[in-house]
């Protein structure tokens, strides 16, 4: 057997320190030479982006900054503009159309203004845990106030919405204590009934008492009514979705079967057919006379869409909870309420954020399909009265430009919401 | 242990009897007699399939059985909501992947049961779940999340987690089968305080040393069946039925 001259024993008798990273691998220089010029091609690839980026840019700042915002129809345009040049004037003459639609009363702007303002002071609490908490009696009276703004009227109907919610809160937790908790549901879905019946004779009878010049739904236009579309709709479907997420997992088979019935269903079809049903169709099923407002309608509508949408994305993050968590809360005796609401739903909520937020991002701007079934929304807005008037007709850039970055604004934002989200809620450090 | 074996008391814990479970139309497990007494510490052998975590997972209702009765602490396990949630805070449990909460910290993982199920006051909760983080020996990671512990704090957290609801049985289903072998020492450490303080445990490992030390009772379990049962030294050193031969000198082996 040949015997190797090398020992293999070999003991450490001091510990290597750290030690900074060699000097070649910091600084401006560097950062440019591994991002943008490690190789030829990729050094190619800079330089025909950089080139790309100039076209684009020097195309589109003379446009933007040689535009005018004075002139009072396309023509003058024509005529003040030397070289390119954006005729905005049409933002600046037809603005409040835009944002508010035709019909909205003018002196009235502020109402709809103040609505969108308070919505962030009623987004707050819920949106960052760091706001105080006891801002969440505002986001509760918020929708109320904001409907009586918008729609204007009596006070008193949007406070006897508020009774009826209260009331039927307090019969249900009384009812849940001594008769469980399908009593109390039920309970509580009748004594808002009652409240909101009652409630209805009084404010009929009194459309004056501290009201505001009421406005019609189908005075509604603009991107205010894309506003009002995107926000009450997420606001709905997320509850909603999250409800036939946990049905469509219930061990109780009808309500299980319900609920998948009735998100394939949604799933299936696209969301214009619905708005359609919701225009027209729905009229033949109703009473004749009966007066049931379009935008509820369209709500309705949308909220199922979404509501179908979010469920399934939530379904996802329930599936990718390990079982030792379902398991985890049962031996420690939750009941299933508890262990959805504090163990559960957390999570999956959390896992799901990404697509919820894709949901909330296309509900958003479907809200313009509603111009399909002749709703003055910002895209109904420009389409129709807009470009059709002699003023303005061939003003496709600015205002079609001037629609996207709206909506821009508000999608991005939403999406940098989330991903902030995402952060906030990261506690597993892998 | 001879004073261990003293503090067991007459009083029956927990009692199986003729308990049989399918799953499917598989015979997990067949004709299952058991009962435990008060202060008894059980360790559960057998290799793996044989039914001896499905066994456990059968007392606080996580399988269901399907035959046969199963009674702790004199409630009856039956398909009775309220049978079950009482029976399930008498009994902690330990699992395996420890599953803790990763989205609560530490004390809020240990103070949620007894806030929600037992109707505690958060301060008096959150002080009994410091007792017990402090008795688990890691009271300084109370506001760190599940995910920045070691394997071995995990599951000494899960063990205090289950302990802060005043568990009058604990179960353990392979609660250091998923640990790095350095830290197998500190939950079997806190299993073995656990059990010198008259616990009542059903433990199912593969630790034979911690068998030889604290269990007064182990049980071989093969194919659904209980196939021998006996006080550690006899079970060790004088194994009657062929299988239990077998998988001593298997796992005893090197």
């Amino acid at each position: 057997m040949p015997s190797r001259d090398t020992n293999v024993a070999f003991v450490r008798t001091e510990f290597i320190e750290p030690s900074p990273p060699p000097s070649s691998t910091q600084g401006p220089v560097a950062w440019m030479r591994e991002n943008l010029f490690s190789s030829i091609p990729y050094s190619i690839l800079t330089l025909l982006s950089i080139y790309f980026i100039y076209t684009l840019l020097a195309g589109l700042l003379p446009w933007l900054f040689g535009g005018v915002w004075d002139t009072s129809s396309i023509r003058e345009c024509r005529e003040v503009i030397e070289g390119t040049g954006g005729c905005f004037s049409v933002l600046s003459e037809r603005w409040n159309q835009l944002l508010f639609g035709i019909s909205y009363p003018q002196n009235a702007y502020w109402r709809p203004a103040l609505a969108f303002v308070l919505l962030f002071v009623a987004a707050a609490p819920v949106m960052f845990p760091a706001v105080p908490r006891q801002l969440l009696v505002f986001t509760g009276l918020y929708p109320f106030l904001a409907f009586w703004l918008i729609w204007g009227g009596t006070i008193l109907a949007p406070m006897v919405g508020l009774l009826g919610f209260v009331a039927g809160y307090m019969a249900f937790v009384q009812l849940e204590k001594t008769n469980g908790f399908a009593a109390g549901f039920f309970g509580g879905i009748v004594a808002a009934l009652i409240v909101w019946l009652l409630g209805g004779f009084i404010s009929g009878a009194m459309p004056h008492f501290i009201a505001l010049e009421a406005v019609a739904s189908r005075n509604m236009g603009g991107f205010m009514l894309n506003m009002i579309l995107g926000t009450v709709c997420v606001s709905l479907s997320l509850p909603l979705g999250i409800a036939l997420a946990l049905g469509r997992q219930s061990d109780l088979l009808i309500i299980k079967w319900i609920c998948v019935v009735f998100i394939e269903f949604i799933r299936g079809v696209p969301l214009i057919t619905l708005l359609f049903v919701a225009n027209v169709v729905l009229a033949y099923f109703l009473p004749p006379g009966t007066n049931f407002d379009l935008i509820l309608r369209v709500i309705i509508m949308i909220t199922m869409f979404s509501a179908a949408y979010i469920a399934e994305v939530i379904r996802g993050g329930l599936a990718a909870l390990p079982r030792g968590q379902y398991e985890a809360a049962d031996s420690l005796g939750l009941d299933y309420a508890q262990s959805m609401r504090l163990i559960i739903l957390p999570q999956a909520l959390k896992i799901s954020i990404p697509g919820i937020v894709n949901v909330a991002v296309g509900l958003f701007k479907d809200t313009t399909l509603v111009s399909v079934i002749s709703m003055f929304d910002l895209v109904g807005m420009i389409r129709g009265p807009i470009l059709a008037s002699t003023e303005w007709n061939g003003v496709y850039w600015e205002l079609w430009g001037f629609a996207s970055l709206l909506f821009f604004v508000v999608c991005y934002g939403i999406s940098q919401y989330s991903q902030w989200l995402e952060r906030q809620l990261a506690t597993d450090h892998r | 242990m001879a004073e261990a074996q003293m503090q067991v008391s007459d009083e029956v814990a927990i009692s199986i009897q003729n308990m049989n479970k399918w799953y499917g139309s598989f015979h997990v497990l067949r004709d299952i007699d058991l009962t435990v007494y008060r202060g008894e510490r059980i360790v559960i052998a057998g290799p793996s399939g044989s039914g001896k975590s499905t066994l456990i997972r059968c007392i606080n209702a996580l399988e269901e059985h399907q035959k046969g009765s199963i009674t702790v602490d004199g409630t009856l396990l039956s398909s009775d909501i309220k049978n079950i949630d009482t029976i399930r805070s008498e009994v902690g449990m330990c699992f395996q992947h420890f599953n803790l909460f990763p989205h609560l910290t530490i004390l809020e993982n240990c103070t949620l049961a007894p806030i929600w199920v037992r109707k505690t006051p958060q301060k008096e909760a959150e002080e009994t779940a410091m007792h017990f983080l402090e008795k688990v020996k890691i009271p300084e990671q109370a506001d760190k999340y599940p995910g920045q512990l070691s394997g071995g704090q995990q599951q000494r957290v899960a063990i205090a987690r289950s302990l802060c609801m005043r568990p009058r049985i604990m179960l353990f289903d392979e609660p250091t089968s998923a640990l790095d072998p350095e830290m197998i020492s500190e939950v079997l450490d806190t299993m073995v305080q656990l059990a010198e303080e008259g616990m009542t445990m059903i433990c199912v490992t593969h630790e034979m040393g911690f068998a030889r030390k604290v269990a007064n009772r182990v049980i071989f379990m093969d194919a659904g069946q209980i196939v021998e049962q006996n006080e550690p030294e006899e079970f060790f050193e004088n194994p009657q039925n062929e299988r239990t031969k077998l998988f001593l000198s298997q796992i005893l082996g090197h």
